[in-house]
């Protein structure tokens, strides 16, 4: 049998996605449901004097008008921050209470007020207008750069810091700035983004009050830790009464790691009600109310020898956590962002300060990346910047100060199993022809247009593991994972994963590794999650960690089975377990003709005896069943990196930036499907063009989000870009046996400093992202006006 | 959406009839249907006029072009016969909205609109179209009055309108990265007697930029423009472009527009 590893295999889920036949939670009606309709705050920051819910209880259809008061009297309890980070002078991070619906405090523009429950959406809609709610409306706190100055948004959080956390050794890292013969320094700017993920959020509780279960139907990419939080800390329902399933998702990236006011809401209500209640978000309540990803400014530099060596790091950053800290909202500016900003670089020493401000804006969490992309673009356009001040070409400067031998312990938190960084640096310098950009670049000013060529390496941290070590880091739960591996007597199987498929497509690709694993057609694996009651409990998709952490689980799980069968076939073939070969489905004893196929194991194991013609009898005291569970716990992070070259055309009379090429060489150790790993690429590639070039949430001074629909948030079109030009190498991670790295994040991760750094190459001046047209044509035009002044 | 009452009507008079002080016309619908989704806007009643068979076609005659109000987008963008006539008015209207927007957008929806970064009123100022609507015509230097503000009365339908032939053209839309609507959008039309830019989405309703009329004719070539700074002060300004930034990209539009002039 040919091996699936590796393969293009088409997806197992096109057919029904191209369709229109997804089932979506929006997809979802349930007998006697209701409709809900959430009121939310039109200020940034405002006191809640009073809410008056008594006309719109009598409006038409209306079944109830919920507010914080009802979920007091309920014992719901509030959201949380699910990673603890300690500050510098040892105290704990600050968090203020987060109740699903507001009781005296709106803290941001859709913050959750009250909940308007009617037969029909249209009357629950009608009857949200007669809500009045009475507010002392507060001066905002906007800025992300002021926060600190501005006034105290939670009563008792001095400054509005929840922490100001270090990484690193300070003296030692002075030291090399007092001795460096260099220091370059750089202001970066990491906009702030909304993740706009296709599928807007949407939930539907449903309780049972026969058997006193409670089901959740919710948009997320991790239902299990949902369930889990819900139960404990919400206090909503137990964990062994309450299911949560995440049916068809439409793409996450981050924005749905996590339970909502929503859900919490929804699930409570359907309980109080004893009816379903759907709450379907619309686009707008979605740019509003999803947690928003980035939003860091950066003060950062790099002390250098004249020979172009990189001697030390600093990092001082100010990372807004928006109105309350959401359940990732530390960790991704800490520890999935500090150790990262030494990029893939043989760096001696480094200092990273990170200060978490709250503002009266939406939750900033992790967002596609998450830490790792506001690292690697400090990083990489510092890198550059060096380069240009030192005088010295940027490629051959990256090249001099890469790790060069692996294992690598860097000087702040990680220890890198594998790479070859030259590898995919020289490929990637090979494929965008660099050694042909001077003619290219004189082509485009033929033309009357500016071009620029940008770099970009990066490394990735991705499957945070293990579990011991990330607990003991602030982490309130275990990063390891889990699958089980269902044989039915037919000879066909069922996977249970605890990861998420939104969009990855884990029904193709660990259904490969399955047919790989025991020589089962891939029509005959079919991947089951997104649902508590079944299957074992899990960790959820994201940071690029289901295939690594996921997938190797489920390898595991097959390999019991293999043990398993081994015993069975030797039983039933007068052999010694030990003696049995498993290969391609068939338990065969060497050098003899006698094999059972692992079809008639299974069978086997669920027909455990002689019945006629059947003859299976088990080894004696064997349990029957064809069934084995697997928790895996890396024993490290795997580290996939890669180097990508951007080059631009820049229009100098309009300001707009073309993305003219795009190279990527990625080394995420072994592929199972390139073709989807390439599709997660051009995703990846689209979301960090995205963000440099157009996308920003921007709120004004008053805390109003400006661009709150697709109007004015701009989000790139297919028409934004080139054919990208991808290739890989690959060393293979030692941290899991499948040797995978991860893929999911890499394109988010390494673009937006390869376009910047190559619009800035382009302009020869500086502009933060998104570099839109304006800001690019002001640029030159400042340039100019300075070059003109200096004449 | 709130509800209202839908009436289907099957000529204009019926349509007229049928209108209201709280009642809208329906078109196309690609502005209206959203706001009234949106809630942003309700009416008593909805008068569908996009069926009305007065209301469809294109006919060229020696001098002008005249386009049923009712006519889509796309179907102006693939008429051969306004491709040769006026062929910046077909690449215009091919590069409204999207694909959906341009099947269900209409010419009558959106002049009736006049959304101040629309592409259609340029063309209709720049080509001295007249609009007629229900019971008259009205030129288009005095149709357009302010942002989202015709000299359309409550229950008047605009039913056509009539652009006249110029001997080139062209249109440069410098579109808003978001919506993809006009940030600056330069229609310019060379008559023999005359060249006449209109502009669009860079004021609160559409105008003709006297300044680089005057340059072009007295010389009809991109480097006329090049010294020319149009006052900023009573551009729009907004997150996409300040005021300066949109006075500049006339300039760089009508440059454009003299190189694309066919």
């Amino acid at each position: 049998m040919a091996s699936m590893i590796g393969s293009k295999v088409e997806r197992k889920e096109d057919k029904k996605f191209l369709t229109g036949k997804g089932r979506y939670t929006a997809d979802i009606n349930l007998h006697n449901q209701l409709h809900a309709v959430f009121i939310r705050s039109p200020h940034a920051r405002a006191k809640i004097k009073g809410i008056d819910t008594s006309k719109a209880k009598k409006a038409a259809g209306v079944v109830d008008v919920l507010t914080g008061k009802d979920m007091q009297d309920d014992k719901i309890g509030g959201l949380i921050a699910g990673w603890k980070i300690v500050s510098k002078d040892g105290t704990d991070m600050k968090c203020p209470a987060h109740p699903p619906l507001a009781t005296d405090s709106v803290n941001y523009v859709g913050d959750h007020i009250a909940l308007v429950v009617a037969e029909t959406l249209q009357e629950a809609k009608d009857a949200a207008d007669l809500v009045k709610v009475d507010y002392k409306v507060l001066k905002a706190v906007a800025s992300t750069a002021e926060a600190m100055n501005s006034d105290v948004i939670h009563e008792g959080i001095e400054k509005n810091l929840c922490f100001d956390w270090e990484l690193g050794d300070k003296a030692k890292t002075d030291e090399a700035f007092s001795s460096a013969e260099k220091v370059v320094e750089m202001d970066i700017l990491n906009n702030r983004l909304v993740p706009n993920a296709m599928e807007p959020r949407a939930s539907i509780g449903d309780y049972n009050s026969s058997s006193e279960e409670l089901t959740l139907y919710t948009t997320s990419q991790n239902p299990h830790l949902s369930r889990l939080v819900m139960s404990a800390f919400n206090a909503v329902h137990p964990e062994h009464k309450f299911r949560v399933i995440a049916p068809d998702v439409g793409g996450g990236f981050g924005s749905k790691i996590y339970p909502y006011s929503e859900d919490v809401i929804m699930a409570w209500a359907a309980k109080r009600l004893q009816r379903p209640v759907k709450w379907v978000c619309e686009r707008t309540e979605s740019f509003l109310s999803d947690c928003h990803g980035r939003d860091h400014i950066t003060k950062c530099s790099v002390a250098l020898k004249n020979d172009g060596t990189v001697t030390g790091l600093k990092v001082d950053t100010i990372a807004n956590l928006g109105g309350y800290a959401s359940l990732f909202a530390t960790v991704t500016p800490t520890y999935l962002y500090g150790p990262l900003v030494l990029g893939l670089y043989n760096i001696p020493t480094a200092y990273c300060n990170v200060k978490a401000v709250y503002t009266n804006t939406a939750p900033v969490d992790a967002y596609r990346g998450a830490g790792r992309p506001e690292a690697t673009y400090l990083i990489e356009r510092i890198m550059d910047k060096a380069a240009k001040e030192l005088g010295m070409d940027r490629a051959e400067f990256r090249k001099k100060n890469f790790i060069k031998q692996f294992p690598h312990q860097q000087c702040l938190v990680h220890n890198i199993d594998s790479g070859d960084y030259d590898a995919h640096f020289d490929k990637a310098l090979n494929l965008a022809d660099y050694s042909g950009f001077e003619k290219r670049k004189a082509e485009s000013a033929a033309k009357g247009k500016l071009r620029g060529i940008g770099f970009s390496t990066y490394i990735e941290a991705c499957g945070i593991a293990p579990s011991a070590a990330v607990m003991s880091l602030g982490a309130g739960v275990g990063l390891w994972e889990s699958a089980e591996i269902r044989f039915n007597p037919t000879g066909n199987i069922s996977v249970f994963t605890g990861t998420h498929s939104h969009g990855q497509s884990h029904d193709t690709t660990f259904a490969q590794i399955v047919a790989d694993k025991l020589g089962v057609p891939m029509e005959n694996i079919e991947l089951v999650h997104g649902d508590t009651d079944k299957g074992p409990f899990g960790m959820g998709t994201y940071g690029s960690r289901s295939l690594a952490v996921g997938g190797t689980a489920i390898a595991k799980a097959c390999d019991k089975i293999v043990e398993k069968g081994k015993a069975v076939a030797a039983n039933m073939l007068e052999a010694k377990a030990d003696e049995i070969e498993f290969k391609d489905g068939e338990f065969i004893v060497p050098n003899t003709n006698k094999k059972k196929t692992i079809g008639e194991i299974a069978f086997a194991c669920y027909l455990p005896g002689t019945y006629g013609e059947i003859k299976s009898p088990l080894p004696e005291g064997m349990e029957p069943g064809l069934k084995e569970t697997a928790f895996y716990d890396p024993v490290n992070f795997s580290f996939p990196a890669g180097s990508h070259i951007c080059e631009v055309e820049v229009d100098p009379t309009t300001g707009e930036t073309k993305v003219d090429t795009y190279t990527c060489v990625d080394d995420f150790g072994n592929l199972i499907n390139p073709m989807i790993v390439e599709g997660q690429i051009h995703g990846g590639l689209a979301q960090g063009i995205g963000q440099a070039l157009y996308e920003n949430a921007y709120y004004d001074e008053t805390g109003q989000l400006v661009t709150a629909s697709y109007m004015d948030y701009c989000m790139p079109r297919a028409d934004n870009f080139p054919e990208f030009r991808i290739d890989y190498t690959c060393t293979p991670a030692t941290s899991n046996p499948l040797g995978v790295k991860g893929c999911g994040e890499a394109g988010a991760i390494a673009s937006p400093p390869a376009v910047m750094n190559a619009v800035v190459d382009a302009i020869g001046t500086e502009v933060t992202m998104p570099a839109t047209a304006e800001k690019v044509w002001k640029a030159l035009k400042e340039k100019s006006k300075s070059a003109k002044k200096a004449a | 959406m709130k509800q209202f009452n839908f009436h289907e009507a099957k000529s204009v008079k019926e349509a007229v009839k049928a209108a209201s002080k709280n009642s809208a016309f329906l078109s196309g619908g690609q502005t209206l249907i959203p706001s009234m989704k949106l809630r942003l806007s309700s009416f008593s009643d909805v008068i569908n006029v996009k069926n009305i068979k007065d209301l469809q076609g294109i006919k060229v005659s020696g001098k002008s072009v005249k386009i049923g109000a009712a006519t889509k987008h796309a179907e102006v963008a693939s008429s051969k016969d306004v491709k040769k006539a006026i062929p910046a008015l077909a690449a215009l209207a091919g590069g409204i909205g999207d694909m959906q927007v341009r099947n269900k957008g209409t010419l009558g929806g959106s002049i009736a609109n006049n959304d101040p970064s629309a592409c259609y009123p340029s063309a209709c100022i720049a080509l001295n179209a007249v609009i007629h609507t229900s019971n008259r015509k009205i030129d288009a230097e005095k149709f357009f009055k302010g942002m989202f503000e015709t000299a359309l009365k409550k229950d008047e339908l605009v039913t056509a309108v009539e652009f006249t032939i110029p001997e080139k053209s062209a249109y440069i839309k410098i579109p808003n990265p978001a919506s993809r609507y006009a940030l600056v959008g330069v229609f310019l039309a060379k008559y023999k007697k005359e060249t006449i830019c209109a502009v669009t989405g860079a004021q609160p309703v559409v105008f003709r930029s006297k300044e680089i009329e005057k340059a072009l004719n007295n010389n009809f070539d991109p480097n006329s423009l090049n010294d020319l700074n149009l006052k900023s002060n009573e551009m729009n300004a907004d997150i996409h472009a300040s005021a300066e930034y949109r006075a500049s990209l006339v300039v760089t539009a009508a440059q454009k527009a003299v190189i694309n002039c066919k």
